[in-house]
């Protein structure tokens, strides 16, 4: 039964691996874009114009209410919708697809940006304000306080949620699956279908799913070690 | 607008049967939860270490793949096919709660663990003091408080539950997600069917605050 997960041509070896590698690439460039939106999402709540401030609101707040999956076929079905109308203005008659590779980033992203901003916000607020009046009183500006001050400590507080965000994002991925792009979940759907043998592989994407969340958590784990490197322990910590 | 009406009530269905996923495997999943919570909490390694693999498992794999090896996985095996089981196994609106109901009960025990090991250590010393057996002290002291703990942290798994029933549609089930994508594919207002869908989403979520909300507040009165 092994044999089927073999390297070439007779095993499903090298598709659930090239899978696996899509999934990684799914899930790094949408935590990518989830950390920009979420960065930009988090700026707008806290300094923003009330317009700003009420749009980076409802984005948090709708896009966590709602199912991912439905974000998904959300920006499947309206995304290609979209291009087939503006293809028709051009004079092209046919349906437009776009790559599902680009709706799975831009959905999985949509949705770890919305956490993203929450755990983000949380972590900028944590930063004391006796921080930022001192760096204005050495006369810094802005953006040096930014860079110097505001952001290396955020960035401290934010790691345990930026890698519980990362860990969904990841899993998020699963869900690209039903737009048939081929990441690790349809490719083991795939070999499913030809060799009828679902636990097989299906427990093999587990385990790769599960060797990935493992590994990323100890990488965040080792990140915020190091992060917290010259801080002083509070009695309670 | 006709399209939108005419969609209406199997959107509608399909939030009902949303609805019994998220019942059925919000109170299964919370009773799981409890005994793995207590099996969590045991000094007896053998007891302790198989409820930390659980946990460990559901929480580390993704939704979806727990949802397709009990849906598709388990029927591969004969043993599994000629057991008691099988009624069971061969439904895909049982399977989606099997999977719901393994998943969050993994998330709930570890929130609930937290919850009882914050109950202070004078409470359960005041209560022995009174004589109390240990399933008196469970049922009067120690779960009443971890509950009132624990309330806000299981709100946000109840509402994450409602999301993840959503993957019920991936293994043929006409949930809510499910009817709105189905319609969708033959519509040519896809865009307006998800609105709707989410919507309902959002209105199921803000019920699941306000009981909760309601819950604290009086869990905090009766303190």
């Amino acid at each position: 039964m092994l044999e089927l997960l073999s390297y070439g041509p007779t095993g499903w070896g090298d598709e659930i691996l090239a899978g696996a590698g899509m999934t990684l690439m799914v899930a790094v460039l949408a935590y990518l874009v989830g950390l920009v939106a979420g960065s930009l999402t988090a700026a707008a709540k806290l300094a923003g114009p009330a317009p700003l401030r009420w749009l980076a609101a409802s984005y948090t707040t709708i896009v966590r209410g709602v199912p991912a999956l439905l974000v998904i076929w959300l920006l499947f079905f309206g995304g290609n919708g979209l291009v087939t109308w503006m293809a028709g203005l051009f004079g092209y008659g046919g349906r437009v697809e776009l790559p599902a590779f680009g709706i799975g980033v831009l959905a999985v992203g949509t949705v770890s940006g919305a956490y993203a901003a929450e755990v983000i916000r949380g972590a900028v607020q944590a930063v004391p304000k006796g921080q930022l009046e001192a760096a204005r009183a050495l006369g810094m500006h802005r953006l040096l306080i930014l860079r110097r001050i505001l952001v290396p400590q955020a960035l401290r507080f934010a790691l345990p949620g930026l890698g519980n965000v990362w860990q969904m994002t990841l899993k998020d991925t699963t869900l690209v699956s039903v737009i048939t792009l081929a990441e690790l979940m349809r490719q083991a759907y795939m070999a499913m279908q030809s060799t009828r043998q679902p636990f097989l592989f299906y427990l093999t994407a587990a385990l790769i799913y599960l060797a990935m969340t493992s590994l990323s958590d100890m990488g965040f784990r080792w990140a915020g070690r190091r992060a917290e490197r010259g801080v002083r322990r509070t009695a309670t910590a | 607008m006709d399209m939108i009406l005419s969609a209406l009530p199997s959107l509608l269905s399909g939030a009902f049967v949303t609805v019994q996923l998220v019942a059925w495997s919000l109170a299964l999943g919370l009773v799981l939860a409890l005994l793995v919570a207590l099996a969590l909490l045991s000094p007896n390694r053998l007891i302790a270490g198989p409820a930390a693999l659980y946990v460990f498992l559901f929480r580390s794999t993704p939704l979806l793949v727990q949802l397709f090896l009990i849906y598709y996985g388990a029927g591969q095996f004969v043993a599994v096919r000629e057991s008691f089981l099988w009624p069971l196994l061969r439904e895909p609106y049982w399977c989606a709660i099997i999977a719901l109901t393994l998943n969050t009960a993994a998330y709930t025990a570890e929130i609930l663990r937290g919850g009882i090991r914050a109950v202070p250590f004078g409470q359960i010393e005041a209560a022995r003091a009174l004589g109390m057996h240990r399933g008196l002290m469970f049922r009067r002291i120690i779960l009443p408080q971890a509950f009132r703990q624990i309330l806000p942290a299981y709100g946000n798994e109840m509402i994450q539950m409602v999301q993840a029933t959503s993957l019920a549609s991936t293994i043929t089930l006409m949930e809510l997600t499910g009817a709105a994508r189905t319609i969708a594919s033959r519509s040519f207002q896809p865009v307006e069917l998800f609105v709707i869908a989410g919507a309902i989403y959002l209105a199921m979520n803000f019920l699941i605050a306000q009981a909760v909300r309601w819950g604290e507040k009086r869990m905090a009165a009766a303190a």
